[in-house]
């Protein structure tokens, strides 16, 4: 197979890092070569980040570049805005349509985009309400969860893979609560509906 | 053993777990902390955190010295601190192994400066490795302490951000068993005073020549045939972007940056009819592969950033992929402090007193940031104290207060000795510690300052106040930082005093409390949009249409800083602690 991207951005402490190492550990488990790059240290205070995740029979580079990404899953409706055109053309937007204001919008130095959610739609965003769907599944702390569930639907590999996955990443506590979160987001976003 | 995914720093932790290392040592830095965290999980080790890298390769000295194998782990940054050892090391040599971490930050993600650690190979006379993976990290790891003992020399793994925070497949192994070398006094070895050091030094290029041959033979350095039209000669991450850029061309991997094989890298040159180099960082392989007499062709790759794949593409000319067209106009989204934070009361009163803030190196610089904007400099570890007496010497800053900033890892890293210095030369000034009781920036790692051992042990922490008193400072206070208005007072109050203070403003991290208070919301009715806690710079606080507060409750942790700051009383406990904040 081809190598496949997947670009994960979002916020600092949103959980991009955690879903990011589900989905390698789904495509190792298939027995695919894979590749993950993330950022720790200062970005991940409150900052824009983003978490790269490729594989195949065999991947070199960690990183990707504008117009490569064959999936784009944004956690936040701006950063999906910022990463959009590392998402190659044809490739599939998933965006989890909540907003969060960065600090300069909150003290009123800069100014929130206008039609954002308009101008995603028209580059064939799906919108999934991650947190809404999370409180459903018991936490809101599964938001991340339920993103993998509707990126699971554009992807090969079986519900069963990501849910052994997901059992064995996530706290013992909230096995339960983040299986839930999976069908929720699968659910939300199943194949067909998908395809922009 | 099955293949699992590690990052690069996960890997090397393994190789020198694997090699036999009983001792791993080093001061947390992004992006190379995860490392030293990876090896204190492994059994039948011991893993320190130290005040800064020099002691910590201090501390690798002794080990060697004793006759066991150790790692030392560093970002880039903190390599200029251990370059004293690390130089006279090259003469000592080592009787345990001795593999030193360097872990670079191209792009600067979370650093003041770009530095290229490769350099330190002909620099200080040691060898460098480079790994280009996971799976080389570990490989080249355990190399590494062969080499140090074979070659007696302290060895270099370098790594970068795409290295050392990458994941991928690692085939890892078992430990080797491997004794402690019974130590034997030897002070020609180990005792460097000139008469000794001009023998060691000769010495020195004769494990040098001898490395360089070492070099014309080891599978660290492989040639990958290919189309001999077209040679690139890469290393570290570089490599998989030619790989997956230039499939077809014929490639010389570098994975011993220092000292180069000369004989190998001829030998290539001239079996292929371009010869290019692609390197991320310094042009460290080009200048020394023309100072052989290589000739390289010199193509546009950047010096200063990170390289990409798509980089290596446009190098070459190679077709760019369409993009879809950017949304433009969007706000940006630089990193902050957390709700709850700390930092935000001290520089809260800062930006009110219109201090000259001398800062330093943790989550604290983000008081640079707006609205806050109070920090006028940062440059390394520890300089925010010496800066601060430097500017005095200077004649002050027009009459404003001069203050320096520095978080409690800084301190003990290197802030103790530029307080000696201002108290031993008489001087004047006031310092602020902020003991957020963790190294918070790097991940929560331990320090001098907070009683817990990187092997989870309880341990004396350091008392500030007694510290000060024993170099000579009189005036020190403790303050909450979380009460404004106390806090503001003590700065005023030591501003004002004609001596040199330290206020330690003392309270922990906010991600290091386990229960959050009750959140606070906003009576629409009292608020009068004036705007006064939009200043603090809360993410959790934000403006409605009215130009009136709102405050986020799924980010509020109730640490009232901003009711302090409300003139009207409009800002009240919801007692909702927000079951949407979720577990």
């Amino acid at each position: 197979m081809d190598v496949v991207t997947v670009m994960l951005a979002g916020v600092g402490g949103q959980g991009t890092i955690l879903a990011a190492d589900v989905l390698a550990k789904v495509a190792v488990a298939q027995g695919l070569d894979v590749k993950l790059s993330e950022v720790h240290g200062m970005a991940q205070r409150g900052g824009a980040v983003d978490t790269v995740v490729r594989f195949g029979e065999k991947v070199y580079s960690p990183l990707t570049d504008p117009g490569r990404a064959d999936h784009l899953v944004a956690f936040e409706t701006i950063e999906a805005a910022r990463r959009l055109q590392y998402l190659r053309p044809g490739g599939r937007l998933l965006v989890n349509s909540r907003v969060i204001q960065p600090l300069p919008v909150l003290i009123g130095v800069a100014e929130m985009p206008e039609e954002l959610e308009a101008r995603l739609d028209s580059e064939g965003a799906i919108f999934v309400d991650a947190e809404a769907l999370a409180c459903e599944a018991g936490s809101p702390k599964s938001a991340n969860v339920v993103l993998l569930g509707a990126l699971s639907t554009g992807l090969d590999f079986t519900e069963e893979a990501w849910r052994e996955i997901i059992s064995s990443r996530v706290p013992p506590k909230t096995v339960d609560v983040n299986l839930r979160a999976f069908e929720l987001g699968r659910a939300a976003c199943v194949e067909g509906e998908c395809y922009g | 053993m099955s293949d699992t995914l590690m990052s690069g720093n996960e890997a090397v932790a393994h190789g020198a777990w694997e090699a036999g290392a009983v001792v791993g040592v080093g001061y947390p830095g992004t992006p190379s902390t995860e490392t030293l965290e990876a090896f204190a999980k492994l059994p039948g080790i011991r893993a320190e955190w130290a005040p800064n890298e020099k002691v910590a390769l201090e501390v690798a000295a002794g080990v060697s010295m004793g006759g066991a194998r150790v790692l030392v782990t560093m970002k880039h940054v903190g390599v200029n601190v251990a370059a004293d050892p690390l130089f006279t090391l090259a003469y000592t040599g080592v009787g345990g192994g001795i593999v030193i971490l360097a872990a670079d930050d191209p792009g600067m993600h979370s650093s003041q400066n770009e530095q290229d650690s490769r350099n330190w190979g002909p620099f200080a006379h040691v060898p460098v490795l480079e790994p280009s993976d996971s799976s080389e990290a570990r490989e080249m790891t355990k190399a590494a302490f062969d080499i140090s003992e074979r070659f007696d020399v302290p060895v270099i793994v370098r790594s970068t951000t795409r290295i050392s925070h990458s994941k991928g497949l690692v085939s890892s192994g078992e430990r080797v068993g491997r004794d402690v070398i019974p130590y034997v006094s030897d002070p020609a070895k180990w005792l460097m005073l000139p008469s000794n050091a001009r023998k060691r030094r000769s010495e020195l290029d004769k494990r040098m020549r001898a490395l360089a041959e070492f070099a014309e033979e080891t599978t660290l350095n492989r040639i990958e045939g290919g189309d001999t039209s077209l040679g690139v000669v890469t290393s570290g991450v570089s490599y998989n972007y030619v790989r997956e850029v230039l499939p077809s061309a014929s490639v010389f991997k570098v994975g011993m940056s220092f000292p180069l094989p000369a004989s190998k890298l001829a030998r290539f040159a001239e079996s292929v009819d371009r010869l290019v180099v692609v390197e991320e960082a310094d042009p460290y392989l080009k200048t020394r592969l023309r100072s052989i007499g290589l000739e390289v062709e010199g193509i546009a790759i950047p010096t200063e950033g990170e390289l990409t794949p798509g980089l290596v593409a446009q190098a070459f000319g190679l077709d760019t992929p369409l993009l879809r067209e950017a949304i433009s106009g969007l706000p940006p989204r630089p990193p902050l402090m957390c709700p709850g934070c700390p930092h935000r009361g001290v520089f809260h009163a800062l930006r009110k007193i219109r201090a000259v803030v001398t800062g330093d190196i943790g989550c604290y610089t983000l008081g640079a940031m707006p609205p806050l904007s109070a920090m006028d400099s940062c440059v390394c570890m520890g300089a925010s104290i010496g800066m601060t007496h430097g500017m005095h010497l200077a004649g002050g800053a027009e009459g404003r207060p001069i203050v320096a900033v520095i978080g409690d890892s800084t301190f003990a890293h290197s802030g103790i000795t530029g307080l000696a210095h201002i108290a031993y030369n008489a001087g004047t000034g006031t310092v602020l510690v902020l003991d957020n009781r963790i190294t918070a920036m790097t991940g929560h790692q331990g320090n001098p300052m907070m009683g817990r051992t990187l092997m989870g042990e309880q341990t004396v922490e350091i008392d500030v106040e007694k510290l000060c008193e024993a170099l000579g400072v009189t005036r020190v206070r403790v303050v909450d930082p979380h009460d404004l208005a106390a806090t503001e007072a003590a700065i005023r109050e030591e501003i004002a005093a004609d001596a040199l203070s330290v206020v330690v403003a003392q309270s922990p991290c906010a991600l290091l409390l386990k229960e959050r208070n009750d959140a606070y919301s906003v009576d629409d009715e009292a608020c009068t949009a004036c705007g006064a806690c939009s200043k603090i710079g809360c993410p959790a606080i934000g403006l409605e249409d009215s130009g009136k507060a709102s405050i986020d409750v799924t980010l509020c942790v109730g640490c009232a800083d901003c009711v302090q700051v409300c003139r009207f009383d409009a800002i009240e406990t919801t007692g909702l602690a927000c079951d949407i904040g979720g577990a």
